[in-house]
């Protein structure tokens, strides 16, 4: 007998995806570029978020048409994003055959309350989280793998570090805590409490936790996973640099031998330019997407 | 102590350490190509197989894995290390490694949705084996000198040839450790031998 959309099928996926990088495309030209690049899986979207922050108003799931082109592009698996609680995007996608669904704050949430029962689903779904409490709660409700929120669409990796250093920092105090203290320190992070323990036994989350929100150049993504990311999303910094193809394979480089310095430094040789950039302080606080979800 | 190395350009080289180290054998995670010579026996973990090859290539790992192979060295591929051990790949032109006898088809499963997992009966290593299948390859079929370890539903799943082992599913995402066991008996063995 075969069990479907088992924990272990939905998070094993995500494992399979360690040291690799996931690249956003918004076309099967895009996705062709970042397979032949090496990258681990596709981010199929109808805009990279640095134009969704441009372009403003509502920011929705992308047109299946594009998904579908993506996913008969490409032979690696394919990952599209659906709103924060919108429960019918994300059963579509799941319909279409999507290998992992991202409930995004980078596309504008349905619902302000409630997160999506991730645990419904046959699909695996990856959240953003910007500390432990976040990260508990989206396992709780079924998330198969995380990523940090960092500030999407910006190229300045600031948030992104905050977020994983956050989640790090506050991971290895829960594991030096004695068990009568991890009760009261769910109740702080508003964190469900079976999922500390599980965390606690284990030393470690029990998914895996990516970087994502802000990685513009080889360098960005090599300090992620210094940092102790198991692998990277890159959004807008690949197609919105000037040589894709070259700035794709030089991330892909520099995130498998992240501690190979003088190998990232000759990656990083005549790339062309990164993305511009946005200084996190010159955003508006409504206009913040890590701020989106809870 | 036997030591038996993980390919660990990317995929789950975490979790084949464990189950390796579980299996009484010392582990190391090959990155780069010096570090063969240190290894026994050598696992190629899963991933994504496209990006592997990628970087197999970009650091010049292939024809030294198909030495390491040649000199009698086992290796054991899960899934995508499937993939990149066969020596045909329906589909494409040219396979990687081809250094077993067998034709496999990727993603044969279907998509992530159809991934599953399964209670197995794997030939002299488990009659009730806990399978994790994940956007899983399988094999069409074998050559002469393949012993075809697991079926499911018809389709082979494991493998061995000499000194060659293959898994379609994942032994490193469970606790179970008895395949990784018997490979790690398969390194010792060989390892006896080459000393010869």
């Amino acid at each position: 007998m075969a069990n479907l959309g088992t924990d272990r099928v939905k998070r094993g996926m995500a494992e399979m995806q360690k040291g690799g990088v996931i690249m956003d495309v918004v076309n099967a030209e895009q996705a062709k570029i970042a397979e032949e690049a090496g990258a681990v899986a596709v981010m199929a979207l109808e805009r990279v978020p640095s134009d969704i922050r441009a372009a403003g108003g509502v920011a929705r799931m992308a047109d299946p048409t594009i998904v579908e082109e993506v996913m008969s592009a490409v032979s690696i698996p394919v990952m599209a994003k659906a709103r924060i609680g919108h429960i019918v995007e994300a059963r579509v996608l799941e319909a279409m055959g999507v290998d992992y669904i991202d409930e995004s704050e980078v596309l504008t949430p349905a619902d302000e309350v409630y997160h999506l029962n991730k645990k419904d689903y046959t699909v695996p779904f990856v959240c953003g989280c910007r500390d432990l409490g976040e990260a508990a709660r989206r396992i709780g409700e079924g998330a198969s793998m995380l990523r940090t929120k960092g500030e999407p669409g910006t190229g300045n990796i600031v948030e992104a570090v905050r977020h994983m250093r956050e989640v790090q920092a506050q991971v290895r105090k829960l594991t030096t805590m004695s068990f009568d203290e991890i009760m009261t320190f769910a109740k702080e992070l508003g964190a469900p409490y079976e999922v500390l323990v599980d965390i606690k036994e284990n030393g470690r989350l029990p998914v895996v936790n990516f970087a994502a929100g802000g990685v513009a150049t080889p360098a960005d993504a090599a300090l992620m996973m210094q940092l102790g990311a198991d692998g990277v999303f890159v959004g807008s910094g690949i197609f919105k640099s000037d040589e894709p193809a070259k700035f794709a394979k030089a991330i892909v480089e520099a995130t498998t031998h992240y501690q190979d310095y003088k190998l990232i430094g000759e990656v990083s040789k005549g790339i062309g330019t990164p993305m511009k950039g946005i200084e996190i302080s010159t955003i508006k606080a409504e206009e913040r997407m890590q701020d989106r979800g809870w | 102590m036997t030591k038996v190395g993980v390919l660990g350009l990317q995929g789950a080289v975490r979790e084949h350490v464990r189950s390796i180290e579980a299996s009484g054998a010392e582990a190391l995670v090959v990155k780069k190509v010096e570090q063969l010579a240190e290894i026994d026996g050598l696992i190629l973990p899963g991933g994504e197989s496209t990006t592997m090859r990628r970087l197999i290539n970009q650091y010049g790992f292939l024809s030294p894995l198909q030495q390491f192979g040649k000199e009698g060295k086992p290796i054991f591929g899960t899934c995508a290390g499937l993939i990149l051990l066969a020596n045909e790949i329906a589909g494409q032109d040219q396979p990687h490694l081809g250094l077993m006898d067998m034709k496999v088809e990727r993603n044969a499963f279907g998509r992530q949705r159809e991934s599953f997992e399964t209670s197995l009966k794997i030939t002299g290593v488990a009659d009730d084996f806990e399978a994790v299948f994940i956007r899983a390859p399988y094999i069409v079929s074998v050559g002469d000198e393949v012993e075809v370890l697991a079926t499911y539903q018809d389709a082979i799943v494991s493998a061995k040839q000499g000194h060659f082992l293959c898994s379609a599913f994942h032994p490193e995402l469970t606790n179970d450790h008895r395949l990784t066991q018997f490979f790690v008996k398969m390194v010792e063995e060989a390892k006896k031998e080459l000393a010869l």
